[in-house]
Formats: structure tokens, C-alpha cells, sequence
């Protein structure tokens, strides 16, 4: 195996875990403030996909141009959600809340399968497609694209949350709720922000995968396993974590697909996942 | 006398189900006992224990493979077949219980997916087990002697006196110090260790039984549906029914398993013949819409808001389905 193959995956590698590491904040901000795993999390992504297919179809406005809508649609409907749903779920046993977001994830991949139909789409000819040839590297467009937007996005989290007031409540909320409410903090609003900002991250990912990715109704199954993994290495509730063990396991599972076998990227990831809650149940950046 | 009632009313109806039922409806209410059954299994370490399994498809299917396997590959008798899946899925429950059960709540529930999802790559790929093809079930001996009959009513039978069993284990489990010890893990698990109950067995204990019992639906499964791979005996979506069924009806509860069994199969089955055929989802949307609603609105199940009709002052309460008694009530 050439030092040129090796590098070429370590970077498509990179590229991915940055899209993975995106959908992980949005969970592991849901998780963080309201202590819910939200198992329809990669349905977000879904619709995510399919708002960018549509408005490509319909409308012929490409996905990236169309992505600040796709993230404001998302996180009306993780708002709405929440309003809906969710809140009526706050304190309820932890049972309840996983049988809850499971039902929303099977309820949205049947209204998907509904409307959409299970066929798998794609996006042909959008503006970004073709090869990046870059240090002697060739990488898709597309994914670059997504990887740069990924990055774009998380960014912006990462100040709205270390730089605006209603970011230091938000994670005020999530470090202490009732002190948090004490200091004047509706949680309720803290909430339906992080349902919001968690979903639009999803539809960002969904929106940045939509222009090489196939998309389906189910197509959220794999990647609510691999956000599971990301958030649980990087130690739930950290956006920082989630960032750098995003691009960890994009890594380990293209690098593993590649010396061991495509057919046991997930086992290796899902592996990794084990082997994290056993030894470090905490994950790398977590707090013991 | 009177908990009696419920028990001896659903035994009489079930003797009596197949001389009134035709083939569909026999098919439906094997469905139901063997939906049941896992139910009633997955409650043992999901409800009485409280640990939250959605990787009990593991088990189900690793009884299924065992079974079919030993009578593929070396002719053995599905009866011993039956008995050894359950002995496999022990032995996977124990790896499953030394990596998962130190971890709490949210973690343990994700966890035992991984482990559950592991088991399915690896069926999945491996080729002398079928790979993703799957298996089929001989059909050159029938009878009795080789668990494998020509017509549904033999299996019925099998389904009932399967379920009867695993509900009498449940029974004895409920009335005796291990029901105890495992509801002090669920409720008290603090007050439970600084007695001396050593949680991490007993946590074992339940998931050991629970798998054992589960493995047993899988085998039956094989024997009845002579063809198993590895989407209709290890996929996740199964490992959801099997908790479902106890949630609807009542977690921690005896025959709440069945009672969600019956409700939640007939649905099941009804809107998957009104819209299944149409491949638009409609009978999923109705099914995910029914999770919501329950565990929304009565997280403590049928039988907790059966007992809430009878005794209000737990109506609240049952409704709120407070964080930890979500079983006591019932």
C-alpha cells in the first residue's frame, strides 16, 4: 500500500468526521442541556437531505445556496418539536423519554417513506462536483465542500455559545438547571434552543452530505449510530469533544475500511464505541 | 382468589382459540403468544431489574442461529437445538453484562445496541452461518419428534406452553428474594448495595434469564418460520417490539407483557394487511404514532392505567409516570 493511498483516505477521512463531528454537536447539546439521547436524531439529518434535494429538484437552487434555509427549516422544526412533544416529556422517566424520541424516529422515517417514497435520490450536476487536486491529494469536490461547510458551522456554534449571552445561558442551563433558573433562565426556552440549534446542526450535516450522498428514508440509521460513537468519545455534552472525536472516528472507520475490510467499518467503530464506555465511560474530554 | 381471574380467563380462551379460529387468525394469535413470551422475558431484566435492553434481538437471533444451525450442519434435534441456543445467548449475556453493566441509564440502553448491532455484522458476513442469504429449515422430518409440522395448530401449542413457562419462572422471580433484590437494583440501587446486595451479580442474574427465555422465542421462531437471516431475527426494530410490548402493557408487571402483546400485534398486524402492501410506510407512521402516544401520555402502561381507573389516587401518579416507581404502581 502506497504512502499516497494512505493519505489520500486519511484525508477523505478527515473530510467525513467533520460532517460526523457536526451531527454529534446537535446531539450531544440536547444531551447536554436536557440529559435526553435523542434517538430520531439522524431522521434530522434525513430531512436535512431531503430539504436540499427538493429545493434542488423543484427549484433547481443548488444545496449550497440553499443551505442557511435548509438549517432555518431544521431548527423550526427541532423548536416546534420540542414544543410539541419533548416538553411534555422533561421529567419524565428515562424510559418514557427514549420510547419517545424512538416513536419520532420511526414516526418521521414513515412520513419520509410516505411522501418521499423509499427510492434512493441523488443530486446530479450541482455546482460543486468533480476532483480538488490539492498537495498532490485528489479529493472530491463535494466532500471538500461539505467538509469546509462543516467546519463553517461548527465554528459558528462554538461562538454563539462561547460569545453571546444567550449562549452562556444555554450552557449555563446545562451545567445547572436550577441554578441556572434561579440566575432568571427560562429552561423551558434553553430547551427548545438546544432542540433547535441540535436539529439545524443535523440539517446542516444532512444539507453539506446531500450533494454526495445518497438519500432515503432510512439513510439517518447509520449515521445515529456513528454520532452515538463521536458523542460518546468525545464525552456527552462537550461541543469541543464532539469536534475533535468527530474527526477521530471519520478517521478509524475509513482507515479501517481500507486495511481490514468496507463490510467491518462499522463493527471496528461500534467496537471503539464499547471500548470507550467500558474504560473511559467519561470520553476524552469528559470530566470523571 | 381474584388475582386468579385474569390468568385462568386468558387460559380458558386460549384452549379454546383454536377451535373457533381459521388459519389467519390462528397465525395471528401465534404472533401474539410469541410476541408475549419475548415480552415477558425482556421484563425480567428491563422491567422488574429496570436496566433498559434495546439489544435483546441479539439473543432472539443468536437462539434462532444455534438452533438451525446444529440441525443444518450436523442433524442434531431442534429440542436439544432449542436448549443450546439458550445456552449460547447465557454465554453472549454474560460478555454482554461484563462490558455493559457498569455503565447507568442512557449509556447501558446505547451500549447494548452496539452489542446487538456487532452480532448482526457478524452473522451478516459470516458465510458458514448463511451470511446475509440466511437459512432454511429442512422440512424432510416433521412431527413431534423434530419439532417441525406441516400445519400452524402444533405451533400454537408450542407458542402457549412456551409463554406459560416463562410467565410461571416470572411468577416465581416475582414472589420470590430474587424479585426483591432485583427491584432494590431498580429503585434503591444505593440502599440495595449498602445491605450487601452485590447489584453487579444480580443485574447478571436477570440478564442471564432474560436472554435464556429469549433465545427460546428465537429457536421456536426458526422451527415455525423455516427461514431465518439475519434482518428478520437480529435487527434492532425487533429488539424495540420486545421492550414495546412490555412498556404498552406495563413494565414490571406479570402479565403486562401480554397484555401489550395482545393490543400491539393486532395493530400491528391490522394496519400492515390495510396499507403494508401500499410500501408507503403508512403502517409504520400508525405504529410510531402509538409509541408516542404511550409513552407520552401513560408511560406506566395498560395495566398501570387499568389499576389507576380502580384506584384514583394513583391516577396522577400513573400519568406523571414518576421517574422511578414507573413499575411499582403496577
Amino acid at each position: 500500500m502506497s504512502a499516497s493511498i494512505l493519505a489520500q483516505t486519511l484525508a477523505s477521512g478527515i473530510l467525513i468526521g467533520l460532517i460526523y463531528a457536526l451531527v454529534a454537536i446537535g446531539l450531544t447539546m440536547i444531551f447536554g442541556v436536557m440529559d435526553i439521547v435523542n434517538f430520531a436524531h439522524g431522521e434530522f439529518l434525513m430531512l436535512g437531505m431531503y430539504s436540499a434535494f427538493w429545493l434542488f429538484t423543484l427549484y433547481a437552487l443548488d444545496p449550497i445556496v440553499t443551505l442557511p434555509l435548509t438549517i432555518l427549516m431544521l431548527f423550526a422544526f427541532g423548536v416546534i418539536l420540542y414544543k410539541l412533544v419533548i416538553s411534555r416529556i422533561a421529567n419524565a422517566s428515562m424510559l418514557s423519554q427514549i420510547f419517545t424520541t424512538f416513536g419520532i424516529m420511526y414516526l418521521l422515517r414513515g412520513v419520509a417513506q410516505f411522501l418521499w417514497k423509499p427510492d434512493y435520490r441523488t443530486i446530479e450536476n450541482s455546482s460543486v462536483s468533480g476532483t480538488v487536486h490539492f498537495l498532490g491529494l485528489q479529493v472530491g469536490e463535494p466532500q471538500v465542500v461539505a467538509g469546509v461547510g462543516a467546519v463553517l458551522v461548527t465554528a459558528a456554534i462554538w461562538w454563539f455559545l462561547n460569545h453571546t449571552r444567550l449562549g452562556a445561558a444555554l450552557e449555563a442551563t446545562a451545567s445547572d438547571k436550577e441554578a441556572a433558573r434561579l440566575m432568571g433562565i427560562d429552561s423551558h426556552r434553553m430547551f427548545a434552543l438546544a432542540w433547535g440549534i441540535g436539529a439545524a446542526c443535523a440539517g446542516a450535516a444532512g444539507g453539506l452530505l446531500a450533494t454526495f450522498f445518497p438519500i432515503f428514508p432510512d439513510v439517518g440509521s447509520t449515521f445515529i449510530l456513528l454520532a452515538f460513537v463521536v458523542v460518546n468519545l468525545g464525552g456527552f455534552g462537550s461541543v469541543t469533544g464532539a469536534f475533535i472525536a468527530g474527526i477521530l472516528v471519520g478517521v478509524i472507520e475509513v482507515m479501517g475500511g481500507l486495511l481490514i475490510g468496507p463490510q467491518y467499518k462499522m463493527a471496528i467503530v461500534l467496537m471503539l464505541f464499547l471500548g470507550v464506555l467500558m474504560f473511559r465511560p467519561q470520553g476524552l474530554m469528559g470530566k470523571a | 382468589m381474584k388475582q386468579w381471574i385474569f390468568p385462568a380467563a386468558f387460559l380458558a380462551v386460549a384452549l379454546a382459540l383454536p377451535m373457533f379460529a381459521d388459519a389467519s387468525r390462528l397465525n395471528l394469535a401465534i404472533l401474539v403468544l410469541m410476541a408475549a413470551q419475548l415480552g415477558v422475558s425482556w421484563n425480567i431484566v428491563g422491567g422488574y431489574a429496570g436496566q433498559v435492553s434495546l439489544g435483546h434481538a441479539a439473543f432472539f437471533g443468536l437462539g434462532a442461529y444455534t438452533s438451525t444451525l446444529l440441525l443444518v450442519k450436523f442433524g442434531v434435534n431442534p429440542w436439544f437445538g432449542i436448549l443450546a441456543g439458550g445456552a449460547v445467548a447465557v454465554a453472549l449475556s454474560l460478555a454482554f453484562g461484563w462490558s455493559c453493566f457498569r455503565l447507568k441509564g442512557h449509556y447501558f440502553a446505547m451500549a447494548t445496541i452496539a452489542v446487538a448491532e456487532l452480532v448482526q455484522i457478524f452473522f451478516t458476513e459470516w458465510d458458514y452461518g448463511g451470511a446475509a442469504v440466511g437459512l432454511s429449515v429442512p422440512m424432510h422430518k416433521t412431527g413431534w419428534a423434530w419439532m417441525n409440522f406441516a400445519s400452524k395448530l402444533p405451533y400454537y401449542w408450542l407458542a402457549l406452553a412456551l409463554l406459560v413457562i416463562t410467565l410461571a419462572v416470572n411468577l416465581w422471580i416475582e414472589r420470590s428474594w430474587l424479585g426483591y433484590y432485583f427491584r432494590a437494583i431498580k429503585d434503591e440501587p444505593d440502599a440495595a448495595r449498602s445491605i450487601g446486595v452485590n447489584i453487579a451479580r444480580y443485574k447478571q442474574v436477570a440478564l442471564s434469564i432474560s436472554a435464556f427465555f429469549t433465545a427460546l422465542g428465537g429457536s421456536l421462531y426458526a422451527q415455525k418460520e423455516l427461514f431465518i437471516d439475519p434482518g428478520s431475527v437480529l435487527a434492532t426494530g425487533l429488539s424495540i417490539k420486545m421492550a414495546l410490548v412490555s412498556i404498552l402493557g406495563g413494565v414490571g408487571t406479570l402479565f403486562g407483557p401480554l397484555v401489550g402483546s395482545v393490543v400491539l400485534t393486532s395493530i400491528e398486524e391490522f394496519t400492515r394487511s390495510m396499507f403494508g402492501g401500499t410500501g408507503r410506510g403508512t403502517d409504520i407512521i400508525i405504529y410510531a404514532a402509538l409509541i408516542i402516544f404511550i409513552a407520552v401520555f401513560y408511560p406506566t402502561g395498560l395495566v398501570g392505567w387499568w389499576r389507576s381507573l380502580r384506584w384514583p389516587r394513583l391516577r396522577s401518579a400513573a400519568r406523571k409516570g414518576e421517574r422511578k416507581g414507573l413499575g411499582e404502581l403496577a
